[in-house]
């Protein structure tokens, strides 16, 4: 399935979760927050989550700035 | 006035200087810097991963959050909506409820969007964080601001980046004047350390700054100088400068001069 992720489509495995997705791309959980269709997902959340067809998806951390 | 802390919403921080973690060389001159200016709180920016970047180096790879406190920012948004989802997803990535909240209305002068501000305060105010807005120099929004739950504000002294110093004392010294019961922290626009002197003598609570450090040619340097000018200009103003008068008077005593 295609999910857009921080603005590009990419290709997952249907049914992926969020925790899934963020191993796949390779990053830790503990540091980033995510969003799926403009909503927060909750960290504690994370493998329940699961995606769907189309789902817009933002994975954010910090970054310096002041 | 206790010279030594900064309370922020009932939490006491231990250095009134706030460094941005912006704008520097590498991560480990910003590591040196943040240590060397003995800030309590460091800003952070939200961004999305970079996926073409995989494995590189992470910023907190390179902040002690057991030393300091992290406090997101929303910079970069030009709308309420914009600044409340920032901080609604800053409040997810850092697990706190501290924000600097900046709501920017006008892309060359950076300076803020009051009634956007405004807004974004109050939402996120209910929704249970600490709101720390970046303003202008107005009194009435400063009063606003508060009166919306604020638990600081944080007024420039020019805009962001300039450098340029205090260009605007009066303005700054009727918000110092009169909002008292919340801390004032002077956030943009320092560019030398006496910059940030200055401010904390006229009363500050205390002075946020990223460029003024980062950009310095030895930001390590700079950074150990605002830490001491922070508080210098605290302790002078704790102990209460001495009446400015046209005329010499004698620092030495007149009796017993040799005729």
């Amino acid at each position: 399935m295609t999910i857009v992720l921080n603005g590009e489509p990419h290709e997952f495995p249907p049914g992926a979760s969020v925790l899934a997705l963020l191993e796949a791309i390779g990053l830790a959980p503990g540091r980033v927050a995510v969003e799926v269709n403009g909503r927060i997902a909750r960290r504690e959340g994370f493998a329940r989550a699961l995606l769907r067809e189309n789902d817009r998806v933002e994975v954010v951390h910090f970054v310096g700035g002041g | 006035m206790k010279s030594d802390r900064l309370t922020i919403a009932g939490r006491s921080h231990p250095s009134r200087l706030i460094v941005g973690t912006g704008k520097y060389p590498g991560f480990e001159v910003m590591r040196r810097a943040i240590e060397a200016s003995g800030a309590s709180i460091v800003t952070v920016a939200v961004r999305r991963v970079d996926l073409s970047r995989r494995g590189g180096e992470s910023l907190l790879d390179h902040i002690d959050t057991k030393q300091v406190t992290l406090l997101p920012n929303t910079a970069g948004c030009y709308t309420a909506e914009e600044a409340i989802r920032t901080a609604r997803l800053a409040r997810e990535a850092g697990l706190s409820e501290l924000i600097k909240l900046e709501v920017i209305g006008d892309e060359r002068t950076l300076f803020p969007d009051n009634e956007g501000l405004l807004q974004a305060t109050r939402v996120l105010v209910k929704e249970g964080f600490t709101v720390l807005p970046y303003t202008n120099d107005d009194l009435v929004v400063a009063r606003r601001l508060r009166d919306a739950g604020a638990a600081a504000v944080m007024p420039l002294a020019a805009p962001i980046g300039s450098g340029l110093g205090i260009q605007n004392a009066v303005n700054l010294g009727l918000i110092l004047d009169e909002i008292r019961d919340i801390p004032v922290i002077v956030d943009a626009g320092v560019g030398t350390a006496s910059d940030a002197a200055v401010v904390m003598e006229m009363g500050a609570d205390g002075v946020l700054m990223n460029t003024g450090i980062a950009g310095a040619v030895d930001p390590i340097k700079m950074a150990r100088a605002m830490r001491l000018a922070v508080e210098a200009g605290r302790l002078a103003a704790e102990a209460g400068r001495i009446p400015k008068k046209l005329h010499a008077s004698t620092s030495s005593p007149i009796e017993g001069l040799l005729r």
